[in-house]
Parts: structure tokens; sequence; C-alpha cells
């Protein structure tokens, strides 16, 4: 294999892997000061993506899409908040489970009858379109390379928000004391609904970032949630920086493995079965990945509770 | 030596930059209650836990009967002989008394991987687990259901749960904690007897039980231990008053 | 007492309900009702087999369908093989396809079994937020196995031409059909019933409430979760290959996590840890599916909202309104 389709692949690799960071962020954020595990987290995903699909098609901004996908996840988000999520805080997992997944229900059905069962399409904008040439020779989408470099801002502002910011210390400390911080005068309940709909915002920014590469459709949120639920329990929950190195450790393998694993069994078997067998096990990757890290970890990488 | 049951060997255990236990030396002896006091903070929650295997020392080993087991996990040690009571009483508030008592006797007689038989029908678990209930005076109380007792009869069913475990070696922690005067007194008697059958590790902050009670009390200050010997030795000691004196302030 | 006697009057209500309801769409012949039973009862044992590990054990797998999907598989791998007369297996030694559903049944507790064991295994490491996670991860997994395995139909599952047959039996008369099933739901709840009072039960649902003193009375709680997830898993793979028998055909979708969803919500409807929650929970989850069904395609929403109703408002599910909350354990 060439070293080109190899560096492409670790590009694609690396921009799965920012794009599930930003998904991750908002669920670890949410579960790290609240102790709510959120299976809704894909819903808002998908509202994004609607939102700016419907924006796209009438406006024919993608900036003001995505302006559109981030204001329409976060309002979303905070309205969940306060009518739903903050009866939740005190529950116990199976409750929040059950409620998020009726969420799930109503907001995929309630989006089916809105736009129908058909995709939309989010078109990438003329600017970012076309392929740019990187060192070396690489000829790589420019719209890709965004992706990157935006999950990368999102990354280096978010911990300059969590480290520098008095939002960030009201956050850290919420994660350590809940009863603190409200003895520090803080409204926890305007707090918690700021931090949910910052969590909602980027999943739905990311929604609308990655509907110009897929096709916007009602569904599109679980398979994102679940892998950004295998990135939260690599790199350990609550933690940032261990979902940030989580995200592009699963975004690689991801996209590696689909690649190198079938060539692998290329070399010892014939090319038919070694492009079943290999393709079957880099569809698991991922999840032999989890297991191994929870054998070595069981709180992940970074993670400091059980 | 022989007759030391149980004993800790220089057992040290940090928490980051907090020393939570101090090369500690304890042991205790057949038929003696130990005390263990110090003020809050001092580690010994910290110590129990690792004597009853929730807690991996550091440094140092832990020994039952002769036995080293610093590695073996909580099951093990108490399949060895060591009953443990707690602070705050852990039991299954949504079952009765008498379930409460037959999972100890499960414990403690034979394996819990059967799924047939009803476990309050087996005379076997019934027998160890209502002898246990009638000794500390709960016999009556059988079918209530757990989250319905006052909190001093959660204490008695705390240390009825130990018993069925026929131990070689109890440590309670703090089984006086939140009893009335009355009830201290009684569970007081009550200890006094059981030392016989098998010594006891008591973490106490009723004084008067454990000037009542202990053969040897030993002191914790800081996670090291200061001071260990009687109750008279205890009282004269300088820096025990220090320690205490000072802390109570 | 007096509820726990409400309860057992419910179930038994429930029971009879089973045998009278499809016994009168027998009679008024009404094949169809009596295919909605026979999936109410299919997904009630799945139900069943997720409840022992939640209800008693409090172990919130969200993976489920994993086993689920299993079970399906075991019944579309051996039945295909034998309607294609082409052996599974033919070294080191020869292993053939078969269309009889106690084999098939075996294979599939067999091998659903296995797969709880090593998923426990591993999960079971961890505990809250995270358990849930990995078994949704770990389900995620066998479905992106399911559609890129190849052999066996990947993406657009497998189709079995004729139900699979039961020794003495006619398996293609529904009412049949329905009796077979009725009859293994009615034992694995019989047998759910004797496992809660066992000394097993006892412990697991002690160690669901206090870990910390099941540890101290000597009994390891990680080795009480795994025998009781892997029953679960066991169970759960059984009505897996019932429902790809019900149906003669097997998808991925078997193995998606909307299908770990179902299963939960179908003990959530009916209450947690009520022996007959999965059932009643199966049973009004059919009916809406057919009469809201019907009425909208939309409706997936009016679940969602019973079920954020039912979360937030009523957390015994159907029996714990009816029944009291108490004795939920008994």
């Amino acid at each position: 294999m060439s070293m080109i389709l190899l560096a492409e692949q670790v590009l694609n690799g690396l921009q799965l892997g920012v794009m599930l960071f930003v998904m991750a962020a908002g669920l670890t954020l949410v579960f790290g000061v609240m102790g709510l595990i959120n299976l809704a987290h894909g819903s808002l995903f998908m509202i994004g993506a609607f939102a700016a699909a419907a924006v796209a098609g009438a406006t024919g901004s993608f900036l003001l899409a995505l302006i559109a996908a981030l204001s329409a996840a976060a309002a979303v988000g905070a309205l969940v908040e306060v009518v739903v999520i903050r009866r939740l805080y005190d529950r116990d997992h199976l409750d929040q489970v059950l409620a998020t997944f009726a969420l799930i229900l109503i907001f995929s059905e309630g989006t089916r009858w809105i736009f129908g069962s058909f995709p939309l399409f989010l078109n990438i904008p003329p600017y970012l379109a076309g392929p740019v040439t990187l060192p070396g020779g690489i000829e790589y989408p420019l719209y890709r390379l965004t992706l990157i470099t935006i999950g990368l801002s999102i990354a280096a502002a978010l911990f300059w928000l969590i480290n520098r910011t008095r939002l960030g210390i009201q956050i850290r400390a919420g994660e350590n004391d809940r009863e603190m911080i409200a003895a520090l005068g803080v409204d926890i309940s305007k707090l918690y609904t700021i931090v949910f709909a910052l969590g909602a915002a980027l999943a739905g920014l990311a929604g609308a970032l990655v509907g110009a590469i897929q096709s916007v459709q009602v569904g599109m949120g679980e398979p994102v949630l679940i892998l950004a639920f295998v990135v939260i329990v690599i790199g350990g929950i609550g933690s940032i920086k261990g979902a940030l190195i989580a995200a592009i450790l699963v975004g690689l393998t991801d996209t590696l493995g689909g690649v190198l694993l079938p060539a692998l069994f290329k070399q010892f078997m014939e090319a038919s079965a070694a492009t079943s067998i290999g393709s079957s096990l880099a569809s698991m990757a991922i999840y032999i990945l989890m297991a191994v890290v929870l054998i070595w970890r069981p709180t992940g990488l970074f993670g400091a509770r059980a | 030596m022989t007759d030391v049951l149980l004993e800790t060997r220089n057992v040290s255990k940090s928490f980051g930059a907090l020393q939570a236990s101090k090369d500690v030396s304890l042991d205790l002896r057949a038929g003696e209650i130990h005390a263990l006091i110090g003020p809050n903070g001092a580690g010994k929650s910290t110590l129990i836990k690792q004597i009853a295997g929730g807690l991996k020392p550091d440094a140092g080993q832990v020994f039952l009967q002769g036995q080293d087991v610093t590695a073996l996990n909580t099951p093990a040690r108490a399949k060895r002989g060591l009953g443990r009571t707690f602070q705050i009483s852990a039991l299954a508030m949504e079952d009765t008394v008498l379930q409460n008592v037959v999972l100890g006797a499960l414990g403690a007689g034979g394996s819990p991987f059967r799924f047939w038989k009803p476990a309050l029908k087996n005379p076997d678990l019934r027998e160890v687990a209502e002898e246990a209930l009638t000794r500390v005076g709960l016999q009556d109380h059988a079918t209530t259901r757990t989250a319905e007792l006052s909190h001093g009869q959660r204490r008695q069913l705390e240390v009825a749960v130990a018993l069925t475990l026929k131990p070689k070696a109890f440590v309670m922690d703090e089984p006086m904690a939140g009893l009335g005067t009355e009830g201290s007194k009684r569970l007081t008697t009550f200890l006094d007897g059981l030392r016989s059958e098998a010594p006891i590790l008591l973490v106490e902050h009723d004084m008067d039980a454990v000037f009542a009670l202990a053969d040897r009390i030993s002191v914790l200050v800081y996670g090291a231990v200061i001071a260990t010997g009687t109750v008279a030795d205890i009282r004269a000691n300088p820096d025990v008053r220090a320690a205490y004196l000072g802390d109570e302030e | 007492m007096t509820q726990m006697t409400r309860e057992t009057l419910f179930n038994l209500a429930m029971m009879a309900g089973l045998i009278l309801f499809p016994l009168w769409a027998w009679i008024a012949d009404e094949p169809f009702m009596i295919t909605l039973a026979t999936k109410a009862v299919i997904l009630a044992l799945a139900g069943v087999g997720l409840n022992l590990a939640l209800g008693l054990g409090g172990l919130v797998s969200l993976g489920h369908a994993a086993f689920f999907g299993l079970g399906g598989y075991a019944m579309g791998i051996l039945a295909s093989h034998a309607q294609s007369y082409s052996p599974i297996l033919e070294t080191p030694f020869v292993i053939e396809g078969t269309k009889s559903m106690p084999v098939i049944w075996l294979t599939a507790i067999i091998s659903s079994g296995l797969a709880a064991l090593a998923i426990g295994a591993l999960s079971l490491r961890t505990s809250g937020v995270y358990f849930i996670m990995i078994t949704l991860a770990f389900g995620q997994m066998l479905y992106f196995f399911a559609i890129s395995w190849p052999a066996y139909g990947g993406e657009d599952g497998l189709s079995i031409y004729v139900r699979n047959g039961f020794p003495g039996l006619n398996t293609l008369d529904p009412i049949q059909f329905y009796g077979i099933c009725f009859t293994v739901l009615t034992i694995v709840l019989i047998l759910c019933a004797r496992l809660a009072k066992s000394p097993f039960g006892l412990a697991l649902n002690a160690a669901r409430q206090t870990a910390e003193r099941v540890e101290t009375v000597g009994i390891s709680p990680y080795k009480l979760r795994l025998v009781a997830f892997t029953l679960s898993g066991m169970i759960t793979g059984l009505a897996g290959a019932l429902f790809a028998d019900l149906n003669r055909f097997v998808s991925p979708t078997m193995f998606s996590w909307q299908t770990s969803g179902e299963i939960m919500v179908f003990i959530i409807i009916g209450g947690v840890a009520r022996l007959f929650g999965p059932v009643v929970g199966a049973v009004i989850f059919i009916a809406l599916e057919h009469l809201l069904g019907g009425l909208s395609d939309y409706w997936h929403i009016y679940l969602g909202i019973l079920l954020l109703l039912i979360v937030l408002f009523a957390r015994g599910g159907v029996i714990g309104t009816l029944a009291g909350k108490e004795n939920a354990h008994d």
C-alpha cells in the first residue's frame, strides 16, 4: 500500500476522531457535572444536522446553516433540560436511560413527521469544496481538512473554557462537589442548564458539519452516540483530555482497521476471504480496543472514579 | 505468637500527599477486646478497610490466623474467618431481617449457587440464622422489613449477620454509633461475652464502652499508632492526652 | 400481605388472558391475532431474561439485543444450512444444519450463554454508567459484525422458507406454535420464580442493595452477577430463536440498540423486578403497536411520551401502580 493512501487514511481517522470528540465532550461534561447519562445526545446531533440542512436549503448560506445548527440544538437542549432532564439528576441510571430513550423516540419520530423519511442533503459550500495538495503531494478534500481544524479549535476552546474561565471553575467545582458550588452561591440549576445547552450545541454543530459529508436522516445520531460512548469508556468518564485522546484513537482504529486488516489477511489467505474476514473484524476493531482498555484499566485511560 | 488471630505488620497507605496509615503494626489476641481509638480523620476507617480487604496497603502485610492475607480480597478474608460490622449499617433494606441473616448463613455454610430450593425453607440456613437473631434479641422481628427497623435494631442486625459467619476474629466499626445509653449498655454486655468466642478489634468513639470493655487500647493519630496498652496505661499516657485534648479544642 | 395477593391475582389473570385470548382468536378464525399474541409472548420471554439481570441483579444492560440476535442467528444459520442441504462445517468433523426446534433452542441458549459470559466478564469489571455504555457498545459490535459478515446475508438477513419443526406438533398451525411459545414462557417464569427465592436469588438481590455486605459474608458479588448475566442472556437468546422462527427471518436489526431499548421498555412499562413485569409490558407494547400503529405512522411518539410519563411519574410500572410499591422483591 502506498504511503499516500495511508496518509489519507490517517487524516480520515483524525477527522472522524475530532468529530467524535465534539460529541463526546458534551456527554462527558454532562456526566461529570450532573451525573447524568444522556442517550438523547444523538438526537441533538440529528437536530443540528436537520436545522442546518433546512436553513442551507432556504438561504444557501453554509455559515448561516452552522449558526442555525448551533442555536437550534442549544435551544432544544436548554428546553429539554428544563422540562425533563432536571427531574432526572437525582434518579438512578436506569430511569435516566429510559427517559432519554423515550426522548430519542419522540425526537426521531417528530423529525420524521416534520421532514419526512427521505434523507436531506447538505452541500459542502463551493469555497470549501475540492481537494487541496498537502506537503508530500497528498491530495486531500479541503472540507475534511476544515473539519479537522474546526474540531481541534473546539478542543482548544474547551480546554481554555474549563481551565481559564469562571464558568470552567464552576464546572470543575461541580464535578468535585455539588454541595460546595451551591454553598459558593452559584445558581446551580442555571449552571446545569448552561452546561447541558453547551453540550447540546456542540452535538448540533457536529451533526451539521458531518451532515455535509453524509446524508441527513432520522437515526443518524445513534451510531455516533454509541461511538462517543466507546470514546468515553476508553478515555474515562468526566475527562475532556481523555475524551480527546480516546476519540482520536477510536477514529484512527476504525479508519485504519478498515484498510489495514483486509490487507493484512491477504498476506496469508486468498483475496476474497481476506476481504470479508478483514472487514468483518475491522467493523469490530474499536470494540476490541475498548475491551482491551477495560481489561487493562477498568475506569478508562484518564478516569478517576469507577 | 500462637494466640494472635489478626495482625497488621507495618501497614502504610497514602492518598496523594495524605498519609492515611503510617507503619501500623497491631495485633489481636485470643479472648481479648482490642479497642482502636483516635480523633476523627486519624485513619481508623482506612485501616479497617485494609484489614477487611476493601483497600490494599501500599506497604506492609495483614495476617489472619498466621496466614498472610494481604493479597486476598474481602470475600476470601471473610471465608478465612474475619467477621466485620460496618459503621453505617450495610444491610439489604428492602429485605426482611431473616433474609439478611440467611445471607450471612449462606456465606458461612455452603454455596450461594443453588437455584431451585427456597433459601428460607432450608433448615440448615434457618438454624444458623435464627440462632444469630436470638442471640442479639431480634428473634421476634424475623419477618420485619429491614427498612422498618429502628436504628438500634439495625445495629443489632449488623452484629447478627457477622455472628452467622462464626468468625475467628471480629472487626467492628463503631457498633455503638447512634445507640442510646440503654442500647450501648446492652451491646456492651453482649460484646463482653462475645470475646471468649472470638476476639474483637473494636473501633469506637463511645469512651465509656471502650474503657469498660477493652483489654488493650491502641491510639491512632494522623495514621500512626502513638500508643498501645491497657486502659490504665492509655489513660496515663501524656502523648495520648496531648493528642486528644489538642484535637478536641 | 393483601398486596402480595393482589399481585398474585393479577399474575393469574394475566396467565388466563394469555390462554383465553388466543383461544378466542382461534375459534373466531383470526390467525393474525394469534400471531400478535405469539409475538407478545416471545418478546415477554426476552424481557423476562433481561429482568433477571436488571430487576434482581440491578444490572442495567443496554446490550441484550446481542443475545436476542445470537439466538435468532443460531436459528437462521442452522435452518439455512438444513434447507440448502449444505453442512455448516466439514472439517475436522461434519456439522449439519437442522430444522428441529429443540436442537435449535439448545444451540441458541448455549451460544448466547457463552457470549453473555464473555461480555459479562468484561463489562462487570465496571459498574454504573460504564456498564450501561459498555453493554451498549458490545451489542453494537455484534450488530456491525452481522452486517459485515457476508456468509449469512449481511445487511439483508436470512429468510427461512418453512418454520422449523417440533416433534409431534404442526408448527405451521399458528395456535400450535403459540402453544409452544406459551409453554416455554410458562416454564421459564416458573424457573425464575424459584430462582428469585433460592439462595442464589437471595444473594443476588442483596448484592444489588449492598454489595459491601455480600462481600463481607464471603460471597463475591462479581460471580453472582456474572452468573445472573449469563442466565439472563441465555433466556433472551432463546427468545431470539423463537422470534426468528415466528418471522421465518433473521436480520441484523435483531442486534440493534433499538431492540435492546425496547426489551428494556417492556420491563419498565410492566414493572421492574416483578415476575410478570415484562409479560405485562410486552402485551401492552404489542397492543399499542397494533392500535396506535394503525392510527398513525408515528406511533413511536406516543410510546415515547407514555414511557417518559411512566419514568417520571409512575415508577413501579403497571403492576407497581395496581399492586402497590411494597413487596417488589418478594
